[in-house]
């Protein structure tokens, strides 16, 4: 572990530049996928992907070049190219930072069970054969894939200003889906939505489930397929945890995100309906909403000590009782706005700069069982697992597709229906909260594929949510 | 060394490190970019990024795996990172099972493209655009600099396509929120073809200041404009004309495939290889070819990449491993441009779509919202920009029963992508006119 990094410092301590302030951010990450499909192992991908990003401040004005020679050369051609860019856009920069403290932060950050090795390729073979070949023939089952992505990153941060910040991480990602088919339609499965992921080794695989569960989603796209669509109308919601961390991701995440708020992202993720105003006033969500910036729990996807700037991560409430607190920037949005933030400066890897990032991004439990949640709906539906995503450029209307429904009617759980889709606005959604589930319904998933910003970024974000109640929501089914 | 000559010395070194019975393909992958956002037209962000990739595929006895690694740009370390990702591929291999869906090209074609251009310096063009702009509010992005992608094989074929072009993506945004998306892209910065652009861009700024109308949900007369059938046909892509999806039972197009649902006779779409600004050749090592995806309305070809071949018999084609078009063009219609708002009469001008998704995947039921440059149209004139609208209609029906005419003129657009690296891709469309757009929210 941290083997390059001591070559990265001393390249690091010789580097020579005027600016006022210079960063180096070295990431290694290595990937490894490995699946069965149909009982049939796909050939596995590994990648190698590692550089650096060379960010420089000179007089007030940031740039940054990134580069894949790490040798000292490398290093200081990057630094140079950064500076002939600060330089070249200082007449034309919309910020000037000669304000802005730079971190001078020290510190390590480990995943869980990193000393721990994890399975060989042999061995995570044999587990997604063993799940491959449990899916039970039945000719309606025409397609099935397990599969199993392991990455590990290491990162070092140093600038000028003596911070030094030493970070290995180890992320897993199980995945497995069965399709059903007639010979008309068709309905596919999946363990957990496509957002299944932890942070750990080998115990996270029986954490989330994969583990034995072929058998039970294989039975559920064939229980989808015999299953009539869901029927339009309004009725109570219960979102399971694997469609509330989408819900909570696109419509509280998204436009919480303080550089939207600020108009970087309106050319392409769009903008807010949020505004710098509302925070410590307006309700975002009844008084049951608790929303928090949660870097503690150690086994979701984005816990850490320190982002991708150097700020210390700590938890934060963003929403409490409902009032909207505080939004999703880091320090540079901080900065600009005047408004608290969070330390959610992430970057997807050493060729991109950070920006205001989710990272996890929490529903607090509440104090209802799922027994109790089921038992308050009179006339209702619960929806798991996300399959369709949709929401306006100010992250306002939207409309969500789940793979699973199940009617409720008079306080029980009825029959299973397919194509639940729903629709609403988020800045009315969370005021119809009704109800919260305890601790016993919360999962800890997350997603890896979180797009944003100009270069595009995909980065890894952790959602941890209970299943929760909304109240008279507009709810319809697929095509007849 | 020239990103050719980095290539070439690589895929040599590797041919004279085979061990008897071994094989393996070379992708390469490289670019020097300058990236450059605007807020408020200045510059909120600015850098260089210089990267480049290779991804060994290794083959031996049914048995193969894939490595893609980092270079460093220094010969010998580079040497010595290919020869770890072999020995790491050699210790793979006996681990795992004969893959009864290997497919290798053993045929040994060369295909070679070079489009350099000299690109605008980065300092003249900030004052231009900044001049341009004026008080503009102007968010955007700026990307630009030479691309390389190479192919090798151990059977001899060698693909190479580099070009340098840039591509400026931005909007324009009036004070009250409304604002319309221009692009300007290609591999020579013409001053004033930017700026005619912007002055388009400008006048449509003009009507996007009157108060917005908000519609009732319901049953509109609509145009699409190219940008907005492009989000479409981008959601269309991804599993519509895939072998594998198809096969697997999880294509929009499904229904079409089994007649049992229609599209439009107007509608004509090909993957245009030929004259595309997109390598000719994949990433799996196939030469790509020119294919009818769509004619008349009919089921055509299906993008094949080389595992689909062999797992169902048919003749791989070029796509890549993920089967979705990358160079997408459509047949234009007989509306003329200037006939648009007549022949819309009064319904909604759509200039972009956002955000589009499956309500029902096979039943190609799609959702989606109008972003950017949308309006209000009564009896052909524009009354005023439209608050944003979602959408939720059946593809059979959009591209099928409800298209009443597609433009003469269509729009090139190239990728604006950047995730992990720039992309090639790239489509020619036209406008919709659709006799009906079903508004939900």
């Amino acid at each position: 572990m941290f083997e390059a990094f001591a070559t990265l410092k001393r390249h690091f301590a010789a580097l020579r530049s005027e600016a006022e302030h210079w960063s180096l951010r070295y990431v290694c990450a290595d990937h490894q996928q490995l699946a069965m499909r149909k009982r049939v192992a796909e050939p596995p991908r590994f990648s190698r992907d590692q550089g650096a990003m060379l960010s420089v401040r000179l007089a007030g004005v940031e740039a940054y070049a990134a580069t894949s020679d790490l040798s000292h050369q490398g290093l200081q051609a990057a630094l140079e190219r950064a500076t002939q860019m600060a330089r070249r856009i200082a007449p034309q920069a919309l910020l000037d930072l000669r304000e802005l403290a730079p971190s001078e932060a020290r510190g390590e950050y480990l995943s869980p069970g990193l000393e721990q090795a994890f399975p060989s390729i042999a061995e995570c073979y044999q587990l997604l054969a063993a799940e491959s070949a449990a899916v039970p023939s039945d000719p309606r089952l025409v397609n099935w894939r397990v599969g199993l992505d392991l990455t590990q990153v290491e990162q070092l941060y140093l600038n000028n200003s003596g911070a030094e910040l030493r970070q290995a991480q180890r992320f897993v990602y199980p995945q497995l889906s069965v399709t059903a088919y007639d010979g008309q339609d068709s309905q596919t499965r999946h363990l957990g939505a496509a957002h299944l992921g932890q942070q750990g080794g080998a115990e996270a695989l029986a954490r989330l489930g994969l583990i034995g569960a072929a058998p039970r989603v294989a039975e559920q796209a064939l229980q989808l397929l015999l299953a009539p669509n869901t029927p339009s109308g309004a009725r109570d919601l219960l979102l399971m945890p694997d469609q509330m961390i989408l819900q909570l991701h696109e419509s509280i995440g998204h436009p919480l995100e303080l550089d939207r708020i600020l108009g970087d992202e309106r050319n392409f993720a769009g903008t807010s309906f949020v505004t710098q105003s509302d925070f410590g006033r307006l309700q975002y969500g009844s008084s049951l909403l608790n929303v928090t910036f949660d870097p503690d729990i150690p086994e979701e996807l984005a816990s850490y000590a320190h982002d991708d700037d150097g700020s210390p991560a700590s938890k934060q409430y963003l929403i409490r009782d409902g009032l909207l607190l505080r939004p999703l920037g880091g320090a540079l949005s901080q900065f600009r706005s005047g408004l608290p933030g969070v330390a959610g400066s992430r970057a997807s890897s050493w060729n991109r700069a950070p920006i205001d990032r989710m990272a996890n991004l929490n529903i607090e439990p509440g104090t209802h069982s799922l027994e109790q949640l089921v038992a308050g709906i009179e006339h209702g539906i619960l929806m798991a697992s996300n399959r369709s995503w949709s929401i306006d450029d100010a992250r306002n209307k939207f409309q969500f597709g789940c793979e699973w429904g199940q009617l409720i009617e008079h306080g029980e759980l009825r029959g299973v229906v397919k194509n639940p889709n729903y629709r609403g606005t988020s800045s009315q959604f969370w005021r119809s909260l009704t109800a919260v589930g305890d601790a016993a319904t919360r999962e800890v998933l997350g997603t890896p594929h979180c797009g944003k910003g100009e270069p595009n970024q995909v980065i890894r974000v952790g959602h941890a949510t209970p299943a929760c109640v909304f109240s008279q929501v507009d709810v319809f089914g697929g095509a007849a | 060394m020239d990103n050719l000559s980095q290539f070439e010395a690589l895929a040599e070194w590797l041919r004279g490190a085979l061990s008897a019975g071994e094989e393996f393909s070379l992708g390469y992958s490289s670019e020097s970019s300058e990236f450059i956002r605007f807020n408020r037209a200045k510059v909120r962000q600015a850098g260089q990024v210089q990267q480049t990739s290779l991804s060994l595929q290794l083959i031996r006895d049914g048995r193969h795996a894939e490595l893609q690694l980092s270079l460093a740009g220094t010969p010998r370390e580079d040497r010595q990172r290919l020869a770890d990702a072999l020995a790491q591929l050699r210790q793979t291999l006996p681990l795992l099972p004969a893959d009864p869906y290997l497919q290798f090209n053993r045929e040994a074609w060369h295909s070679q493209v070079l489009q350099l251009e000299a690109l605008p310096d980065s300092a003249a063009l900030l004052e231009q655009i900044g001049q341009a702009a004026g008080d503009l509010d102007l968010v955007g992005f700026y990307a630009a600099g030479p691309l390389s992608r190479g192919f090798a094989s151990s059977s001899g074929a060698f693909g190479w396509h580099q070009a340098s072009s840039f591509n400026f993506d931005w909007s324009l945004f009036h004070a009250n929120g409304q604002a319309v998306k221009a692009q300007y892209a290609g591999q020579n910065w013409q001053p004033e073809q930017f700026a005619r652009r912007l002055q388009q861009a400008r006048e449509q700024l003009a009507y996007l200041g009157r108060p917005a109308r908000t519609l009732e949900p319901g049953a509109y007369r609509a145009y699409l404009a190219p940008a907005a059938l492009q989000e479409i046909l981008e959601l269309l892509g991804w599993g519509g004309f895939s072998a594998r999806a198809l096969a697997d039972r999880d294509s929009p197009l499904q229904r079409l495939h089994a007649g049992e649902a229609r599209l439009s006779p107007l509608l004509q779409l090909h993957e245009q290889v030929r004259g595309a600004l997109t390598p000719g050749f994949s990433s799996e090592g196939y030469p790509r070819r020119d294919l009818e995806l769509i004619r008349a309305g009919q089921p055509g070809e299906t993008l094949v990449s080389a595992r689909s071949a062999a797992e169902y018999g048919l003749p791989a084609n070029g796509a890549s491993p993920w089967e979705s078009p990358e160079s997408l063009t459509m047949a234009g219609g007989e509306l003329a441009q200037e006939d648009i708002l007549a022949r819309l009469g009064s319904g909604l001008y759509i200039g972009n779509l956002w955000y589009l998704n499956y309500s029902d995947r096979p039943a190609a039921r799609i959702t989606g919202m109008t972003r950017f440059a949308s309006f209000w149209v009564e009896h052909g004139r524009i009354q005023a920009p439209l608050a944003s609208m979602r959408f939720d209609d059946s593809l059979y029906d959009l591209l099928g029963s409800q298209l009443e005419a597609l433009t003469r003129e269509r729009e090139l657009s190239l990728s604006t992508s950047t995730y992990r690296q720039r992309h090639h891709g790239s489509s020619l469309l036209p406008g919709a006119l659709l006799s009906r757009l079903t508004l939900t929210l």
